[in-house]
């Protein structure tokens, strides 16, 4: 977190200074190491066995917060007795479907009250069809909507019914013992205990432990999986809704936040909201119900609304009831169309062309080779960068130039590349790692031609419709009838004026079409037409007329909790689930932690921030009978966006991979999954080509010899991503001016490596140098009886800039998360050798030589299904949907 | 003992320089406990005062590639990685003797970790990275304020030792006389209109003029960049060490914020978690000027009739 | 003129600045020269300041934006904001240097299938161009049913992939005409 969020990071100096302690996890010693009281190196990739060891001690140990465990979580839900669990299926789930590698959840539902074998209705609609989820990952229903179970699941609140989620959590991380752990993650049983006593003893009612993690969490086969470690773990010890607590992702850019809640996604719309898919959502009824899932509980409930109000948002008039609010006129998705398939896809000639806006892919996506050759097959390229990054540039200089595969006298592709203007040239809201939304004033004009994609897109929208007036064809009614018209800022000219953003964020609050008074929140929104917005969560943000996001109180003017500085979704609640901060007669668990509380005289929900709760729902308000939606969230049910109101220790749907997150190996391991036949996640995403060969798994004879070490990646603080905003900037090029490769002293000694002198880094797909780095900073660790050495590399480098150097991304192959589809880019087998690297054509006969060595030359990869034959069988026989269609081999 | 103008000793410099109702003076108190090597002070400081760029070279110390404070670095976070199995080998033995032993002392400083078990003793790291942003000290005895034939290095209103671009003629005396290495004339980047000058930190001598924080302690994440009255820095950085000393943290001690060292006391005062030698401090700067006066004193009847003359003279031509 | 007592005095020759002003060594207010008596701070003299946020991590460090002569002056942190309480890491720092870069690119660049060179082009001109090629590779890659029969009325033949420090406005204009113009391959950092 010093590293890469050093600002962030001054709260937990703050905390240190209050007497906090401060433990950092870590595979290498970092900055942030080194002002914490206790750093633990671990072996990367084992962060499941780790954080599986932790709550397996504090489930032995019953150290869990009880009360909050009870009241809050699912864990006295009765899980269906059809489920089998990992220890006897070899390293499966029950229902495992070895051809297209997905489970049929059905096995691992709640089980029903009336002992009926059919499952609820609500428990149902998810079930099944999983490669299917997977391909548009949709199986966390669209990232936000948990998961929808029935209402009202058996429950044993003695939490000793052997089927209880409680019970089943307790045997499932009962061999994730410190022994175990020592074993797989390296993590002596001392240190390990230190930290398991630390995080349970700072727990409970007076005392908060606060998980934080940055996104390179997310970029491994299991990484949904490692946050979902940490959530049940954070459950368990009750430390979520409340201050102090909770689990904080550290998101890496200005708006990542926002560009997932208005997505530039594939598989969402603003707010969450699914697109649609050609099979499952042919009427904006199916569409709707798919969110809305009739018969759970919580606020998706309404997801009619904020789905009309959208469509309205988009068509404007044109959208009417009697037209369905245009529906059809948005497209289809129909399975994978990630950026990683998409790359693929230009490979083989499927796309034309291409936008890359503020986005540098040959440096900063997985496997730059295959970006830059997909880049060298298109019809057309639009680049848009303060810079001319090597996105842009590729057909010129590229690595892939100095091989010969790109020649630039034959490369097709047409390259615009469009000065963009930079963050104070602009106005407009970046949504912050808390959710925050700040607007930004403009500052200054940006230089000549740059524009802000505001402008670039708003002008290409115009300009598109202007060519298409009067087409009859009907596919181009969506964009003829789309509501396109921002008032113009008047600075270039009537006609290429800049865009007011503030109409844009006014849109996206949304208001009432009558008479145009903004949504205070999203509960104003109608799902009959009469009110429009752009996206629901975003509801309130223009308030009262008012740009809510633009708010600078003093932090000197208000209390810590600030909320009158900027605006936070939803409805400015800074801290989400936070009824959580109460126990369940509504009282603070204690005065410490007073945060959000029941005010019973008044009658309402109060306290220092938003309550994240119906203000006039009381602690005792029990659902009737039947009862669904907003209605059916209890009293005593903090999280109320998920099917049941309960934090989930075990999530019965949601997960392509399994209920409870268990410990795989990384697609690339030099060891064995010490638990299970099953090596890694069964069900990752792979796409097995010559062009993407994955490294060899540990069984394959020799691979321990080919690429005997492990590496992992990670940002220096001065440098940011992909480098176009540090390695053009004279004051951060020079503070990391090479590429450079961290190394043990021992691993120096073992490969003859110098410091300072020069090496390169080997795997199936590249081989990159730089200068040697011997750090006691890295070290050996012992990993099932055997020595490990880690190589650590930052990865802001390409040949553009001020500094270059190799890209250290080019080492990774394309292996995804199934759940999100994100790769798994922080770790990987290679191997570690003195001096520079071949370069013009020898650089891809190494790099060959290297991959037929290991065995991996032809379709490049390993088995990915390795649980015994009699395990697969049984997994197989809890199935009970349909057999699923088998998927492109190619593309699973 | 220390008199007006005095070359050493304790002093408040701003009076003795002939301001008349100084502000109190102002410096750094840079608390090298809570440095996270950021580099956010080299960063802002170049930002604000438009020093151009050092170099482009990796050197392979550690995390630091600014290599030293020079007339294009005037801020410089040094990173040291003390290795397993340090030991004071190489102090002198009273310090030595004194050192804490490192297997019995919870240091409030992370170790990298027991090793597993099965890893003999002898692989066992005891390793921790410090890191400490260096500046100009702002002595109270500035040697190269005391050599500079041209006044354009100047004692400020508030304290502090400033280079007035416009007048410095780029001789260098002060670049030999800084005890701690501090000031260096601007080599280049070709263009740059300071080149040949002498450059320092000028303790954002304009900011100071309107109440504004030096640049560096604004952008500070951690605080370990203090401003502030030197007077109330010397006190908050006594109580710091008695804090880290009460956790265990006995290697934390001040540097320069002693009145009766060699420089009178800098301006700009450190709390250090090893010897000054470590971070690549000088363990004892004595202003080398120290012994001017003496030397001087003999010259210094003739010099005082000569002065007399030369200022007859000009009053004369006064119209 | 008045004559605050920080200034330099107004005594002609520096000798007796230094005896009438007690900077009897000269190196104190005897010494200093015009331009140091005049230094004013750009923050204090800056035309305006502009409130922005740090384009760099997500953190959402509150930026003062100093603005003289239309130039950007200035970039630090806001001492107000509850987030960063004024400080900034060394790329937030570096905004400045970021936002003034020479190297920033200005006008369009174009390059041609085949060519080896890069040429400018007037950005109205490459806006036409691409205007003309959206719709070129839409037709050509449309779809009205996939090879199932099912309704999917889209393009595949058009992708983008966009950073994360697009402002919400931005992202949200991008969707809307992508999805009406039936892109779907429309990506973005935050999946990577």
């Amino acid at each position: 977190m010093a590293e890469a969020h050093p600002v962030g990071f001054q709260w937990v100096m703050e905390a240190k200074k209050r007497g906090a302690r401060i433990i950092h996890v870590d595979p290498r010693f970092t900055r942030t190491s080194a002002v914490a009281h206790q750093h633990v190196p671990i072996r990367v990739g084992s962060d499941i066995a780790f954080l599986g060891g932790i709550i397996n001690h504090v489930l032995q140990n019953e150290l869990d917060f009880r009360e909050y465990v009870v009241s809050y979580t699912n864990a006295a839900n009765i899980v269906s007795d059809k489920f089998q669990d990992v220890d006897d299926l070899d390293g499966l789930f029950s229902g495992f479907d070895a051809e297209s590698r997905t489970y049929d959840p059905t096995s691992w539902q709640f089980a029903q009250e009336d002992d009926d074998e059919d499952l609820g209705r609500a428990q149902a609609d998810d079930a099944g069809d999983t490669a299917e989820q997977r391909n548009t990952a949709s199986g966390m229903q669209h990232e936000a909507h948990g998961m929808q179970v029935g209402a009202k699941p058996p429950r044993d609140e003695t939490l000793q019914h052997p089927m209880c989620v409680f019970q089943v959590l307790k045997r499932h991380y009962a061999r994730y013992t410190p022994e175990v752990v020592e074993q797989i993650c390296g993590v002596s049983q001392e240190d390990f205990l230190a930290v398991c006593q630390a995080w349970t003893e700072n727990s409970g009612r007076e005392r908060t432990t606060a998980l934080v993690y940055s996104v390179g969490w997310t970029q491994h086969s299991v990484g949904v999986q490692y946050i979902r470690a940490g959530a049940i773990l954070q459950l368990l010890l009750g430390n979520m809704g409340r201050p102090g607590g909770g689990i904080m992702a550290l998101r890496g850019h200005a708006s990542i936040q926002g560009s997932t809640d208005i997505p530039t996604l594939y598989n969402i719309l603003p707010g969450y909201l699914p697109m649609p898919n050609a099979e499952k959502h042919q009427t904006l009824t199916d569409w709707i119900d798919s969110v809305r899932n009739p018969g759970s509980k919580g606020f998706w409930a309404n997801a009619g609304a904020y789905g009309i109000n959208l469509l309205k948002a988009y068509w404007g008039d044109a959208a009417t009831a009697e037209n369905d609010y245009c529906f059809d006129y948005m497209p289809r998705i129909t399975g994978d169309h990630g950026t990683y398939r998409t790359v693929l896809d230009m490979i083989d000639g499927k796309v034309k062309g291409y936008f890359l806006l503020g986005q540098n892919p040959a440096v900063g996506s997985a496997h730059g080779r295959a970006q830059r050759l997909g880049m060298a097959n298109l019809d057309w390229l639009v680049v848009r960068d303060l810079f001319e990054i090597e996105s842009a540039t590729f057909w010129k200089d590229s690595p892939e130039v100095a091989t010969g595969e790109i020649v630039p006298e034959e490369c097709r592709t047409e390259v615009f590349l469009f000065p963009a203007a930079s963050h104070v040239e602009k106005e407009g809201t970046f949504t912050q790692t808390q959710r925050m939304l700040q607007w930004r004033e403009k500052a200054v004009e940006p230089p000549g031609d740059a524009r802000s994609e505001l402008w670039f897109f708003y002008h290409l929208g115009r300009m598109v419709r202007e060519r298409l007036a009067g087409s009859t064809d009907e596919r181009d009614r969506p964009l003829l009838d789309l509501a396109w018209d921002y008032p113009l800022h008047d600075e270039h000219g009537s006609e290429w004026g800049e865009p007011s953003a503030e109409d844009v964020l006014k849109e996206i609050n949304g208001y009432e079409i009558a008479t145009g008074r903004p949504l205070s929140g999203f509960g104003e929104m109608k799902d009959d037409g009469s009110t429009l917005g752009g996206c629901w969560i975003y509801a309130g943000v223009y308030a009262d007329g008012v740009n809510q996001a633009a708010r600078r109180k003093s932090r000197h003017d208000q209390s810590y909790v600030a909320p009158e500085w900027g605006w936070a979704w939803p409805m400015n609640r800074r801290l989400l689930y936070n009824r959580a901060s109460a126990d369940p007669e509504g009282r603070p668990w204690s005065e410490r932690k007073a945060y959000v509380w029941w005010d019973e005289e008044a009658g309402e929900w109060t306290g220092k921030d938003v309550p994240d709760f119906e203000k006039k729902k009381a602690p005792s308000y029990r659902a009737p009978e039947g009862s669904d939606g907003v209605a059916a969230i209890e009293g005593i049910d903090p999280f109320i966006m998920q099917g049941d109101g309960k934090g989930a220790l075990y999530a019965p749907q949601g997960l392509i991979d399994g209920p409870m997150p268990t410990h795989y190996e990384p697609v690339e391991s030099p060891f064995r999954n010490l638990l299970h036949g099953q090596q890694g996640n069964p069900t990752r995403k792979e796409y097995r080509r010559a062009d993407n060969p994955m490294n060899p798994d540990p069984r394959e004879p020799g691979a321990a010899e080919v690429f005997p070490y492990v590496f992992t990646t990670s940002r220096l603080t001065e440098h940011h991503t992909a480098g176009a905003m540090s390695r053009y900037v004279e004051h951060l090029a020079e503070l990391q001016p090479e590429m450079f490769v961290e190394v043990s002293p021992q691993l120096a000694e073992e490969r003859g490596l110098e410091h300072m002198g020069w090496c390169h880094v080997v795997t199936a797909r590249s081989a990159v140098e730089g200068r040697v780095m011997v750090t006691e900073r890295l070290r050996p660790l012992r990993v099932e009886g055997r020595t490990v050495h880690q190589v650590w590399m930052p990865y802001h480098w390409g040949q553009g800039g001020l500094v270059s150097g190799d890209s250290t991304n080019d080492l990774f192959g394309i292996s995804l998360d199934p759940n999100v589809l994100i790769q798994e880019s922080k770790v990987g087998t290679c191997d570690v050798r003195p001096g520079r690297r071949p370069t013009g054509p020898a650089l891809r006969e190494y790099v060959e030589g290297y991959a037929r060595r290991a065995g991996v030359l032809g379709d490049g990869g390993n088995a990915v299904v390795t649980a015994s034959a009699e395990a697969q069988q049984e997994s197989a026989a809890a199935q009970q949907g349909e057999q699923h269609s088998p998927q492109q081999q190619e593309d699973q | 003992m220390t008199g007006p103008h005095s070359l050493f000793g304790p002093l408040d410099p701003a009076p003795d320089a002939g301001y008349v109702d100084a502000p109190s003076r102002k410096g750094f108190f840079t608390d090298t406990s809570v440095c996270i090597g950021c580099k956010a002070c080299e960063v802002a400081c170049k930002e604000w005062n438009d020093v151009p760029e050092n170099l482009y070279e990796m050197l392979g110390t550690s995390y630091d590639n600014s290599h030293s404070l020079n007339a294009n670095q005037w801020r410089h976070v040094a990173f040291i990685e003390q290795p397993a199995g340090r030991s004071s080998v190489g102090l002198p033995p009273s310090i030595g003797d004194a050192a804490p032993s490192r297997d019995s002392v919870d240091l409030g400083m992370p170790t990298l970790g027991a090793a597993p078990t099965d890893v003999p003793d002898d692989a066992k790291p005891d390793f921790r990275w410090l890191m400490s942003s260096d500046v100009c000290k702002h002595c109270t005895h500035a040697a190269c304020l005391d050599v500079c034939p041209t006044g354009s290095l100047f004692r400020s209103e508030f304290g502090t030792v400033v280079v007035q671009d416009d007048i410095c003629n780029g001789c260098g005396y002060c670049v030999a006389a800084c005890p701690y290495g501090v000031i260096d004339r601007r080599r280049g980047p070709e263009g740059d209109p300071k080149v040949g000058i002498a450059q320092k930190c000028t303790l954002c001598y304009d900011r100071l003029t309107d109440n504004q924080r030096p640049a560096c302690a604004q952008a500070c994440p951690t605080e370990s960049i203090q401003y502030g009255d030197v007077d109330e820095l010397r006190e908050r950085a006594s109580a710091r060490v008695a804090t880290l000393h009460e956790q265990g943290v006995m290697d934390a001690r001040l540097y320069g914020n002693d009145p009766d060292d060699g420089v009178g006391g800098t301006g700009a005062m450190f709390l250090l978690l090893d010897e000054p030698e470590v971070y690549g401090l000088p363990p004892d700067p004595v202003v080398t000027t120290k012994d001017l006066p003496q030397m001087a004193r003999r010259a210094g009847m003739a010099a005082a009739a000569m002065l007399a003359g030369a200022a007859v003279s000009f009053l004369r031509r006064t119209p | 003129m008045t004559q605050t007592p920080h200034k330099r005095s107004l005594l002609p020759w520096p000798v007796l600045r230094q005896l009438a002003d007690g900077d009897l060594l000269g190196r104190g207010r005897s010494v200093r020269s015009k331009r140091t008596d005049d230094v004013v701070p750009r923050t204090t003299s800056a035309d305006r300041v502009a409130h922005s946020v740090c384009p760099y991590c997500a953190v959402g460090c509150a930026q003062k934006v100093f603005v003289k002569d239309e130039k950007v002056v200035q970039i630090e942190g806001n001492p107000e904001s509850p987030v960063n309480r004024g400080r900034l890491c060394p790329k937030g720092s570096a905004s400045k240097n970021l936002v003034t870069s020479e190297l920033r690119q200005t006008t369009v660049r174009y390059r041609a299938p085949y060519a080896t060179e890069w040429q400018d082009l007037e950005l109205h001109t490459a806006m036409e161009m691409v205007a003309d090629r959206v719709l070129k590779s839409r037709k050509d890659s449309w779809q009205d049913i996939d090879e199932h029969g099912r309704k999917v009325r889209r393009t595949m033949g058009i992708a983008s992939l966009g950073g994360a420090t697009l402002d919400n406005e931005e992202n949200y204009l991008i969707k809307k005409l992508f999805t009406a113009m039936g892109a779907i391959q429309i990506e973005n950092q935050a999946r990577i």
